[in-house]
């Protein structure tokens, strides 16, 4: 009998079966996968391109949502102060934000995983100090950290210098505010790894440490990296949002959810409700989806909880 | 028991040096406050003689030192945008700030205890699963959002409850309190029920874990055989095992607290602490962001040391532990 492709062997695995089990999950995995493909076709499949100066029309300012008495069928959830069409600009919003919250994360991970290898793999000094500083960190509030770090730069960078890379900067700091997590799951998962008989034979065969790290702990300590990766993009994407609410996040040329919010918020009073609420929306319904997924996730690749 | 509260302590001073030393790098080489207080016009002469009488021109470790004395003594300096000493103007905006979260906080613990109790005891009431979806959504939703919904409902369509600042305020000594005017306990409801939900589900659903936990155990099971009633139960054995953990995540989440004050502050334009941080950021005014990074960084260092201690005072266990292995 011939092996099973990946694929199947996949399709008939405990987590897929535990998957298609529960349909809150598929909804929250579709959900999340409409909002990953929107963002990605933002400039091909929106009605409007929002940020294009050419094909803004004053006249429009302030349309109401469509199925409104005032509404205009051009445009679905309305449009916003300068005339753009709100559905556009929430898919190009969700596509900032997913950037943000996807590179957050992946540079959280990567410094997570470097630090929490070598403080399992080496241990000594080097742990202590690496867990003790993780420690500290985890005491205060990932949002606060970021919003000081953020802060920060802005004010040390110069002015012009900081628009040009205040993306970076974001990642940088929703990233730093995330790290000690995945450290310290790492390190739990190595100490453990590391006493089995592969890691052993390695090291006796004379592999250079950071090969057996890399080559043979690392692939035996992703299950819980995972799980916390995908319940820290929900956390990155709501940090974004927040920081951009507040007026220190992603450049106001580049706005994500949070900066929409805030610019509708300034129209709340006046009426114009939906430039506020739609997004607003949007935002939870992302975020609900993802840290759904990653409770099943946490579940599902944990086999006590069963 | 002194080993350990010595080693605590002594992490804390290194922590709280550590975060001196960023305040101070940040208040120091971020722009030149030379610059800053001479303004336009000025000759080589004043600027020398300035620097000299700032002490600018001493070695690194001596104005660390002098900085670090300064700011214990409450000197923080002169801000930028407001030109008035950030020690008088954080003292002015405190109180908005402690008012907030204390009210938060307490609002927090006395829906959310009950309910996690609820939750734990009627695992599958209809009741029980309303209030963990709620829960959920309620950790999913940012708090800038339910403040700005709060406000589209209660302010904007039913128009029942202010959506800005404080109201009026009343002074007592240096405090000035909002808890003594109706309009300052409006202007209260909304900031407070928008900082609470956070901590409220969190402390909803800690309870619920625990409360869960504890019942399955042998005293529980023997407590019902001996046929005591349920009330004496749940509340005298199975709530109480279940405060300890409570408490230590209470007294971090205020932490929490002050870091979505921030966010709350700003969307209600709340005149506290954070407000003025997030109009410091976005003006560059130095001074007032130092000093409000120290101080954060001393409530934290504070709440974490208490947390600590009190774990340690309220679980017998850990002195055992502990104890037996500092023996040999």
């Amino acid at each position: 009998m011939a092996a099973p492709s990946a694929l199947a062997r996949m399709l008939d695995s405990d987590v897929f079966h535990s998957f298609r089990r529960n349909p809150v999950v598929v909804v929250s995995a579709v959900v999340t996968s409409v909002f990953v493909l929107a963002a990605l076709l933002a400039p091909w499949i929106t009605p409007y391109h929002p940020y294009d100066l050419a094909s803004l029309d004053l006249n429009d300012a302030f349309t109401p949502p469509a199925w409104t008495g005032e509404g205009s069928r051009r445009f679905l959830l309305g449009t916003d102060d300068q005339g753009r069409d709100v559905l556009s600009t929430i898919v190009f919003g969700a596509r900032v934000s997913l950037l943000v919250g996807f590179c957050a994360v992946l540079f959280a991970m990567t410094v997570g995983i470097t630090l929490g290898l070598v403080s399992g793999y080496v241990g000594g000094a080097v742990e202590s100090v690496i867990m003790r500083v993780a420690d500290v960190q985890l005491t205060f509030p990932g949002i606060l950290i970021a919003l000081l770090i953020d802060g920060l730069a802005r004010t040390a960078l110069p002015r012009d210098l900081h628009s040009e890379i205040a993306l970076y900067v974001v990642i940088f700091a929703i990233g730093i505010a995330n790290w000690p997590q995945f450290a310290r799951t790492v390190r739990g998962s190595t100490l453990v790894e590391k006493s089995k008989e592969y890691v052993q034979a390695a090291r006796v065969i004379g592999l250079h440490p950071g090969l057996i790290m890399l080559r043979h702990v690392l692939p035996n300590v992703m299950g819980p990296v995972l799980v916390i990766a995908t319940l820290s993009l929900g956390f990155a994407i709501l940090a974004e949002a927040t920081l951009s609410f507040l007026g220190v996040g992603v450049p106001p040329t580049r706005p994500s959810l949070g900066t929409l919010i805030r610019v509708g918020n300034d129209f709340l009073f006046s009426g114009e409700w939906w430039m506020t609420i739609f997004p607003g929306a949007a935002l939870i319904v992302l975020v609900l989806a993802v840290n759904l997924l990653g409770d099943w996730l946490r579940d599902a690749l944990n086999p006590k909880l069963r | 028991m002194i080993a350990f509260v010595v080693q605590r302590l002594l992490q804390s001073v290194l922590v709280m040096l550590a975060v001196a030393f960023i305040s101070f790098a940040l208040f120091r080489y971020i722009g030149d406050p030379v610059l800053i207080m001479l303004g336009q016009d000025f000759t080589r002469e004043q600027y020398e003689m300035l620097v000299r009488d700032l002490g600018l021109d001493q070695p690194f470790y001596v104005q660390f030192a002098k900085f670090v004395v300064s700011a214990v003594q409450g000197e923080f300096g002169i801000s930028y945008r407001l030109a008035r000493p950030v020690a008088q103007l954080i003292a002015e905006r405190l109180p908005a700030t402690l008012e907030l979260s204390m009210m938060a906080a307490l609002l927090a613990l006395t829906i959310g205890v009950p309910m996690g109790v609820y939750t734990g005891l009627r695992r599958d009431s209809w009741l029980s699963r309303f209030f963990l979806t709620i829960s959920l959504v309620g950790v999913s939703l940012p708090t800038f959002l339910i403040g700005i919904l709060l406000i589209l409902v209660f302010a904007v369509q039913l128009g029942v409850l202010p959506s800005f600042g404080r109201g009026d305020v009343v002074r007592l000594g240096s405090w000035s309190t909002g808890f003594l005017t109706t309009s300052g306990l409006k202007a209260l409801v909304l900031p407070a029920v928008t900082l609470c939900l956070f901590q409220l589900t969190l402390i909803m659903r800690l309870v619920r874990s625990e409360m869960l936990e504890v019942l399955r155990t042998d005293y529980i099971k023997f407590a019902r055989a001996r046929g005591l009633q349920n009330r004496a139960i749940n509340f005298g054995h199975a709530l109480k095992n279940t405060l300890v953990p409570v408490i230590t995540i209470t007294g971090l989440q205020i932490g929490g607290i002050i870091a979505f004050a921030i966010v709350t502050e700003t969307v209600f334009q709340w005149p506290g602490m954070g407000l003025l941080f997030i109009q410091s950021v976005n003006n560059a005014d130095v001074p007032v962001m130092a000093a409000y990074l120290l101080l954060v960084g001393f409530f934290f260092v504070v709440i974490n040391l208490v947390v600590d201690l009190l774990y340690y005072v309220v679980d017998p266990r850990l002195r055992i532990d502990r104890g037996a292995a500092s023996g040999h």
